[in-house]
C-alpha cells in the first residue's frame, strides 16, 4: 500500500470551480439515530483525490493562517493529489500531533475553510476532511512511523491534564528529549477527547490509538492523580524534581442557573450527562456498570457543540423528542455548523427564542416539566450580539423526563486554589502571557484553564507555544527575566 | 496498581480491604475519601478511607455490599489489584479543639467515624461514641472504636447488643445532661452523626434545639469526584455545593435533606437491573 513513486508528477488541476465540493458519505439519519457509529463516513481514496484537485496550492495560502497550529495544508493537500497520502499525513504531523482528532472535530467553518482563497467565489477546499482521510488512511495501513528523537537532555517535565493541550506538550517535549510524565486525574486519558465529544462524532478507539502514538513516543502517562488533591504542583517542583510543570486542566467546572427545582433527579449538567455516557459508558448499561436517565422527553439548555452532543446522545438512548432551548436565535447558535446540521437531520426540535425559568417535579423527585419564558433580541451586548430580553407574560411549560444544562463550564478552583501564588483572572482562569508563562517561575499553562472554553486545536496550539518556550527556557538554563509584566 | 494486601468480611456485607496505595496513605486525613473502580467497565464509588499506615504505605477501606458495584469488589481476592483507586479527595475533617465530641456512628458509619474520633482524642478532646446497628451480628470494629473513646455506647434496634434503642436516645439524654448542668460550661462542643442519611437527618433534627453544632458526611452519589460533573451537588444554607469538593461533611443543620434522599434514589431501576443481570451472569442467586 505504499505511494508509488511513478505518480510523483504533478497532475494537472481542473479550472477553479468547475468541480463542486465532494460531500461526505454519512450514515443515514434515521438508522444513525439508534447507533453510536460514527456519522461521517470518511472519503475514499478517490474522493479524497478528486477534493484534493479543487485546490489552488496556493504560493501563500490563506488558509494556514486560520489554522491556530498552521498546518502546512498546500503542501499536504498537493501530496494529496499525488496519492502520496501517508506522506501528506506526516506533512499534518510536522504541526498537528492529533490530525484524525482535528479533521474531525475543528470548527473549519471558522478556522483553515473560512479563509480558503476558493471559498471567496466558490465553496471552500474541504480541508478537514481531507486531514481526516490521510490521518485515517495512515492509521488504518499501518504506515505511521515514529520520528526521530533528540538525545535525552536529562531534563524533566510534568504535564497536569491529558487533554489536547497537554498531549501537545507532551508530544513535542519529548522528541526534544525531555522525560515527560502527564498527570491524569480521571482514569483514562484524552481530556474531552474522551469524556466529552462522543463516540458517534469522535471514536474513543482513535483517541486511544492518537494517545498511544504519544506514550510510543516515550511519554509516561500517570493516571488516576489529581493534582492539587493526590500531589500538588509545589510537590511536582519539590520533592519530585520536575524542572517545569504545565498545566493543561481544561475548564472542569459546571454552571447551574440556579433556578427552583434543579436538583430534582433527571436534571443533569452536560458534563455529568456525557461523562456517564461516554467516559463511563451508560451507553453499553448494564454491561457497563455507570447508569445514565433514560429520558423519553428530553430537554437540553444551550446552544453549543456541548448542547448538540448531548441532545444527539439522549436521542440515540432512546428519547422520543428531544428539544433544544436557546435564549438567542438561530444566527447566534455557536454550535459548529456542521453539528447544528445533523442535529436537524435527526430530528432534534430547535425552541429558539427561549430560556428555562424553573423545573417541576412528580412525587419520587424526578423532573416533570421546565417552566420557559419566551425572550425577543433587544440591544447589542457587550460580545456585540444583540442582547435576549425576556418577553413579558409569556411563561410556557414543557413536559420533560431528562434535562440537561449544557450553558458553558468555568474554571475548576481544585488545582489552582492548591497552587500558593498562582495568579488568576478575575474569572478563576489562569494568568499567563502570550507564551503560556503563569507568575510563577517554572509553570506553564494553556487550554481551557486559560483561555476558559475554546477548541481542540486552540489547546493544542496553546500547547505548542509553551513547549517551545519551556524548550527555550530550560535551555538557557532558566537564565532572562522570567516575566516582564508580572516581576 | 493498588494492590488488595488484605481483606476480610467482618460482619455479614460488609468487607475489610486493605490496599496498597503509598501516594494516598501518605496524605489520608479523617474525612478524606477515595473513588474506586473494581474493573474497566465498573463503577466510580466513593469509599472512606477508614484507616491508614502511612509507614506501610496502605490504607483500610471498609465497603458494605449493597449493589452491583460494592458486590464485585467484595468478591476481589487478596493479590487481586483494583482498576482504579483515586484521592484523597474531600475536605479534611475540622479536628479542633471542641471539649468533648460525641460520634454516632449508624451501620457502616463506624468506618468514617473511626478516624474523626481518633483524631479528636488525639487533638485532646474528650470522646463519646454512640455505635448503632441493627443487631449484634451487625457489629464491628467496636472494640477499635471504643479504644479511641473515653466512653463507647452501644444501641441496637433489637436489643441484641447495648441498649435497645435508636442512636438518638442516648445522644438527646448526653446533650439534656449538659444543658441541665448549669453549674459547669457546656461540655459537648460538637457532634458528628455519619450512617445512612435518615439517621443522619433525625441526628441533626436531634441537636438542633440544644443548638449543638452537628456534622454530617452526606453519601451522594458521584461520579468524578473533583468537583467536575456537579452530580453530587446538595443545598446547604442557600448554597449550592458539591459534596466532593465542599464536604463530604457539611452543617447537619443546615442541609436541605429531601433532595439529598431523593437524589439517592434516581437510579434504583437501573441498580435493581444491573444487578440482577450481575447476579444472574455469577450464576448464583
Ligand atoms: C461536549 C464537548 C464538545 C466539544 N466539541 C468540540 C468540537 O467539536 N470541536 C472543538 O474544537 N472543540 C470542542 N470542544 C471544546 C474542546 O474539547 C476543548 O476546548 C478542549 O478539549 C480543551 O483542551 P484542554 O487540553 O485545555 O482541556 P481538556 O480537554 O478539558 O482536558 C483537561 C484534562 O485535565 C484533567 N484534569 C483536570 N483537573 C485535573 C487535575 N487537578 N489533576 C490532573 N488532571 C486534571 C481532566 O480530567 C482532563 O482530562 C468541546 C467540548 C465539549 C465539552
Ligand atoms: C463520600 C462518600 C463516602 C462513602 N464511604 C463509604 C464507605 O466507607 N463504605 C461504604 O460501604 N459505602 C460508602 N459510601 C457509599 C458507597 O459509595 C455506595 O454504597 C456505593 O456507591 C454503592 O454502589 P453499588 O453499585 O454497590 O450500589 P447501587 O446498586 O449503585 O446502589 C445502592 C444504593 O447505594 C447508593 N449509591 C449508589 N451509587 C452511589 C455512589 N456513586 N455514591 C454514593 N452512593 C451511591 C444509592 O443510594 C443506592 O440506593 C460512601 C459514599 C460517599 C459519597
Ligand atoms: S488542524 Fe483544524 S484548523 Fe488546522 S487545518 Fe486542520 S482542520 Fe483546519
Ligand atoms: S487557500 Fe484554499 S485553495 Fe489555497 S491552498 Fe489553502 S485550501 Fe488550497
Ligand atoms: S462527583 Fe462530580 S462534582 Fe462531585
Amino acid at each position: 500500500m505504499s505511494d508509488s513513486k511513478e505518480k510523483s508528477k504533478k497532475p494537472k488541476r481542473p479550472k477553479p470551480g468547475t468541480i463542486p465540493r465532494t460531500p461526505m458519505p454519512e450514515q443515514d439519519p434515521v438508522a444513525r439515530g439508534k447507533n453510536f457509529d460514527e456519522v461521517p463516513l470518511g472519503y475514499t481514496p478517490e474522493q479524497a483525490k478528486k477534493e484534493a484537485d479543487r485546490c489552488l496550492e496556493c504560493k501563500k495560502p490563506a488558509c494556514v493562517k486560520g489554522c491556530p497550529v498552521n498546518v502546512n495544508i498546500a503542501k499536504f493537500i498537493g501530496l494529496v493529489r499525488q496519492e502520496k497520502f501517508a506522506e501528506a499525513a506526516r506533512a499534518v504531523k510536522e504541526t498537528n500531533a492529533l490530525p484524525a482528532v482535528c479533521g474531525r472535530v475543528c470548527p473549519q467553518e471558522t478556522q483553515c475553510e473560512e479563509k480558503c482563497i476558493l471559498g471567496k467565489k466558490f465553496e471552500p477546499v474541504a480541508i478537514g476532511r481531507l486531514e481526516r482521510f490521510v490521518a485515517d488512511y495512515e492509521r488504518e495501513n499501518d504506515l505511521v512511523e515514529l520520528p526521530e528523537k533528540a538525545p535525552a537532555c536529562g531534563r524533566r517535565v510534568a504535564i497536569v491534564g491529558s487533554g489536547p493541550a497537554g498531549l501537545t506538550v507532551a508530544g513535542d517535549l519529548v522528541l526534544l528529549g525531555y522525560e515527560v510524565t502527564v498527570f491524569e486525574a480521571f482514569h483514562k486519558p484524552g481530556g474531552v477527547l474522551m469524556y466529552g465529544i462522543p463516540e458517534f462524532r469522535l471514536p474513543k478507539d482513535i483517541v486511544e490509538k492518537e494517545v498511544n502514538y504519544i506514550e510510543r513516543l516515550g511519554v509516561e502517562l500517570d493516571m488516576n492523580q489529581v493534582v492539587g488533591k493526590s500531589i500538588t504542583v509545589d510537590e511536582l517542583f519539590g520533592e519530585e524534581g520536575y524542572d517545569a510543570v504545565f498545566v493543561g486542566v481544561g475548564a472542569g467546572l459546571p454552571v447551574f442557573l440556579g433556578l427552583e427545582g434543579e436538583d430534582l433527579g433527571g436534571v443533569y449538567s452536560a458534563s455529568e450527562y456525557l461523562t456517564r455516557s461516554n467516559l463511563m459508558k451508560a451507553y453499553r448499561f448494564p454491561e457497563y456498570d455507570t447508569p445514565v436517565v433514560d429520558g423519553k422527553q428530553v430537554t437540553v439548555i444551550g446552544g453549543g457543540n456541548v448542547a448538540m452532543d448531548s441532545a444527539r446522545v439522549a436521542l440515540r438512548l432512546g428519547a422520543e423528542s428531544v428539544t433544544i432551548v436557546y435564549r438567542r436565535s438561530r444566527d447566534e447558535l455557536p454550535a459548529r455548523g456542521e453539528e447544528i446540521h445533523h442535529a436537524e437531520q435527526e430530528g432534534i426540535i430547535f425552541k429558539l427564542l427561549t430560556n428555562p425559568v424553573g423545573f417541576d417535579g412528580d412525587e419520587r423527585g424526578m423532573v416533570r416539566a421546565m417552566r420557559c419564558i419566551r425572550m425577543e433580541l433587544g440591544e447589542p451586548d457587550d460580545s456585540g450580539r444583540r442582547r435576549p430580553v425576556p418577553v413579558p407574560d409569556s411563561e410556557f411549560s414543557i413536559e420533560t423526563d431528562l434535562a440537561i444544562l449544557a450553558i458553558g463550564s468555568g474554571a475548576n478552583p481544585l488545582l489552582t486554589k492548591s497552587t500558593p501564588g498562582l495568579n488568576l483572572n478575575r474569572w478563576g482562569y489562569i494568568d499567563c502571557d502570550g507564551r503560556g508563562r503563569s507568575n510563577r517561575p517554572g509553570l506553564w499553562a494553556g487550554g481551557d484553564i486559560v483561555t476558559g472554553s475554546a477548541t481542540v486545536i486552540e489547546a493544542m496550539g496553546a500547547g505548542r507555544i509553551a513547549a517551545r518556550d519551556i524548550h527555550e527556557y530550560l535551555s538557557a538554563n532558566g537564565e532572562g527575566s522570567w516575566r516582564e509584566d508580572s516581576e | 496498581m493498588p494492590r488488595i494486601v488484605r481483606k476480610r468480611e467482618l460482619v455479614p456485607k460488609i468487607h475489610e480491604l486493605v490496599v496498597e496505595a503509598p501516594r494516598v496513605a501518605a496524605k489520608a486525613l479523617p474525612g478524606h475519601f477515595v473513588i474506586v473502580m473494581a474493573d474497566e467497565p465498573g463503577e466510580r464509588i466513593p469509599l472512606t478511607v477508614a484507616d491508614f499506615d502511612r509507614a506501610a504505605g496502605t490504607i483500610t477501606l471498609v465497603l458494605m455490599v449493597v449493589g452491583t458495584s460494592s458486590d464485585k469488589l467484595s468478591r476481589m481476592a487478596e493479590g487481586d489489584d483494583l482498576y482504579a483507586l483515586i484521592g484523597p479527595l474531600g475536605r479534611e475533617s475540622e479536628i479542633e479543639d471542641v471539649g468533648t465530641a460525641v460520634m454516632v456512628a449508624g451501620g457502616v458509619g463506624t468506618a468514617p467515624i473511626f478516624p474523626i474520633a481518633r483524631g479528636m482524642r488525639e487533638f485532646g478532646n474528650g470522646v463519646i461514641s454512640i455505635q448503632g446497628a441493627r443487631s449484634k451480628e451487625l457489629l464491628f470494629w467496636d472494640e477499635k472504636l471504643a479504644a479511641v473513646s473515653d466512653t463507647h455506647i452501644i444501641t441496637t434496634d433489637d436489643g441484641s447488643a447495648g441498649r435497645k434503642a435508636l442512636v438518638t436516645e442516648p445522644l438527646v439524654e448526653l446533650l439534656q445532661a449538659d444543658a441541665e448542668n448549669k453549674d459547669t460550661p457546656k461540655q459537648i462542643g460538637c457532634v458528628y452523626a455519619i450512617g445512612p442519611a435518615v439517621m443522619m437527618r433525625a441526628c441533626a433534627e436531634a441537636t438542633r434545639p440544644f443548638g449543638v453544632k452537628t456534622v454530617v458526611s452526606l453519601n451522594t452519589i458521584m461520579v468524578d469526584g473533583t468537583g467536575m460533573c456537579g452530580g453530587c451537588r446538595v443545598q446547604v444554607g442557600d448554597e449550592t455545593l458539591f459534596t466532593c469538593v465542599d464536604g463530604p461533611e457539611f452543617d447537619g443543620h443546615l442541609v436541605d435533606w429531601s433532595p439529598v434522599l431523593a437524589r439517592q434514589k434516581v437510579y434504583c431501576q437501573q441498580e435493581k437491573c444491573s444487578l440482577d443481570r450481575y447476579v444472574e451472569e455469577r450464576g448464583q442467586a
